[in-house]
């Protein structure tokens, strides 16, 4: 598969075809690895990347998550690709400023990644939409041992996996959630979420925008310790912090309902009528508004089977996405017009709302 | 109006305003977009308060007392180049560099020793020390408690396991 197949194709996270739960939109699992023998990548020369790179790509090209997935150099892709495959989340921010010697693997189902000579030789990664660590944990497991077949990662017996930075030592293991979390900022609770979750060694970031204030009241949470802690038990802490964040945003929802409804009916109302008909849409009001449905469909203002399109669309209006579409370049105002028709078209076929079961 | 808050690092006015309360100690950073941007804190995949307060993020709430001349043998990174970066740069930077790292390691993390998954090829060779270790412990209860018979069988049993010839990476590679 080339990278033009790739971005037509429709991965797992936008395919529509996979589980799709309020509040959890998508979970991710990723290891950090390195190889004994070699500095790690940015303390590496450009001749011994490029060793790391053609190893490690041909050790992860036999693996059979990858049979007729794609295997790119980060330098024969231009900006735009690599954006989508960010927007994506198949390759970090990071990789997309890699100059030489880094690759990615990617998939045919556009689930598992596994970036090359990004801040450590070895980044594999696997995402799903909704609410599976378990899962995803028992194939990159399933993944990582059988790569330790081929490859010699650097390990010591006391910290464990090493890695570039000593965030990530021991386990090398980061599990992260997309939280859809507009009951909490609504209610503005979030700053006070944030802070309890901190102290717990849990990281809240802000998804599309800096600080809490992210736009679409998107985050991602994820656990920040990675030594010390086996990884069944950094995967359970996880998930108990996050299945209570995910009761708290419920109750918060109910609240709302029950004190404030015509004040939440009048924005998902206004954020569709707004979606149905606006003909210029940055990608920041996009996100926010789009939020808002999301949040029809948790709640049945909306039939709970198009949580998973306006997930998709959630991606698709990204600026990545949308040049793409749009055929690569045009002005801003150009592609905002884009966006608007591309997303008036994609939401013509929902029915109207309803918002009868609630009052 | 209150008083003008001046971005950290280029002294540019501050809009971006982050707290974080760790081990019951504040930490307040004030940055300006453009510093915000460069240092990432607008990436969500690149950003995280944590390594923001880390002591190799640059911002220097905590100097570290460790010696700046520590330099790995392997592959030349100084103690000086490590808090520039924040990164290491080969595996054996964690054993010449230790005396910098494990402190570090022990605030950041749980603990500062490995638990969890283990490489295949390490397996043998671990289990092996990790049965000398316990063995040990049991050998020297066994002597304080005078129980000589057992603590003869157990010393017999480590000698027998410290001359059996181990296999893992350090012998391999």
């Amino acid at each position: 598969m080339n990278i033009n197949q790739l971005i037509k194709f429709r991965g797992k996270l936008t395919d529509e075809k996979g589980d799709s739960s309020p509040v959890v939109i998508s979970t991710r699992v990723r290891l950090a690895r390195n190889l004994e023998k070699y500095p790690f990548p940015g303390w590496a020369k450009k001749s011994q990347k490029r060793e790391i790179l053609s190893s490690c790509l041909n050790a992860v090209g036999k693996l059979a998550e990858m049979e007729n997935g794609a295997s790119l150099a980060i330098e024969e892709l231009d900006d735009l690709e690599k954006q989508i495959l960010m927007e994506r989340r198949l390759i970090s921010r990071e990789l997309m400023g890699c100059k030489e010697g880094a690759g990615v693997c990617i998939s045919r189902n556009q689930s598992l990644s596994v970036m090359v000579n990004e801040e450590d030789h070895l980044r594999i990664q696997l995402v799903e939409g909704g609410f599976h660590f378990n899962d995803l944990w028992d194939v990159v497991n399933a993944v990582d041992s059988n790569l330790e077949k081929e490859l010699i990662y650097a390990f010591s017996r006391d910290l464990g996996y090493l890695t570039a930075c000593p965030t990530n030592v021991g386990t090398g293991l980061r599990c992260s959630a997309m939280m859809h979390l507009p009951g909490l900022v609504l209610s503005n609770q979030m700053e006070k979420v944030v802070r309890a979750v901190n102290q717990l060694g849990i990281a809240v970031r802000g998804l599309f925008g800096e600080g809490s204030d992210a736009s679409g009241s998107i985050f991602q949470i994820s656990n920040q310790q990675t030594l010390g802690e086996s990884e069944e038990e950094i995967l359970t802490r996880l998930q108990n912090v996050l299945t209570s964040l995910l009761e708290q945003e419920k109750n918060a929802r109910l609240v709302l309902l029950e004190k404030e409804p015509l004040k939440l009916f009048d924005k998902i109302g206004r954020a569709f009528g707004i979606l149905n008909n606006s003909h210029l849409l940055s990608s920041a009001e996009a996100m926010k508004l789009l939020s808002f449905l999301r949040l029809a469909t948790d709640l049945e203002i909306l039939p709970g089977k198009f949580r998973r399109m306006v997930d998709r669309i959630l991606i698709e209006s990204q600026p990545g996405h949308i040049q793409y579409a749009f055929g690569g370049k045009g002005t801003p105002a150009e592609r905002d017009e884009y966006r608007a028709w591309f997303i008036r078209e994609q939401i013509s076929t929902l029915p109207i709302l309803n918002f009868d079961k609630l009052k | 109006m209150g008083e003008l808050i001046h971005c950290q690092v280029c002294q540019e006015a501050a809009t971006v305003h982050l707290t974080q309360i760790a081990n019951n100690k504040i930490h307040k950073v004030h940055l300006c977009e453009n510093c915000a941007q460069s240092k990432g804190m607008t990436d969500p995949d690149l950003f995280s308060l944590e390594d923001l307060f880390s002591p190799t993020s640059g911002f220097g709430l905590e100097e570290s007392t460790a010696d700046n001349s520590i330099v790995c043998k392997r592959c030349g990174l100084s103690s000086r180049d490590f808090k520039r970066h924040g990164r290491f740069g080969c595996p054996d930077c964690y054993e010449y560099l230790n005396p910098l790292i494990l402190p570090m390691l022990a605030n950041m993390h749980k603990s500062d020793s490995h638990k969890g998954k283990i490489p295949h090829r390490s397996i043998d060779s671990l289990q092996v020390s990790k049965r000398v270790r316990d063995l040990e412990e049991e050998l020297s209860t066994a002597v304080k408690e005078e129980r000589y018979e057992e603590a003869a069988a157990y010393r017999d049993e480590i000698e027998k396991l410290k001359a059996s010839p181990q296999k893992g990476p350090d012998h391999e590679a």
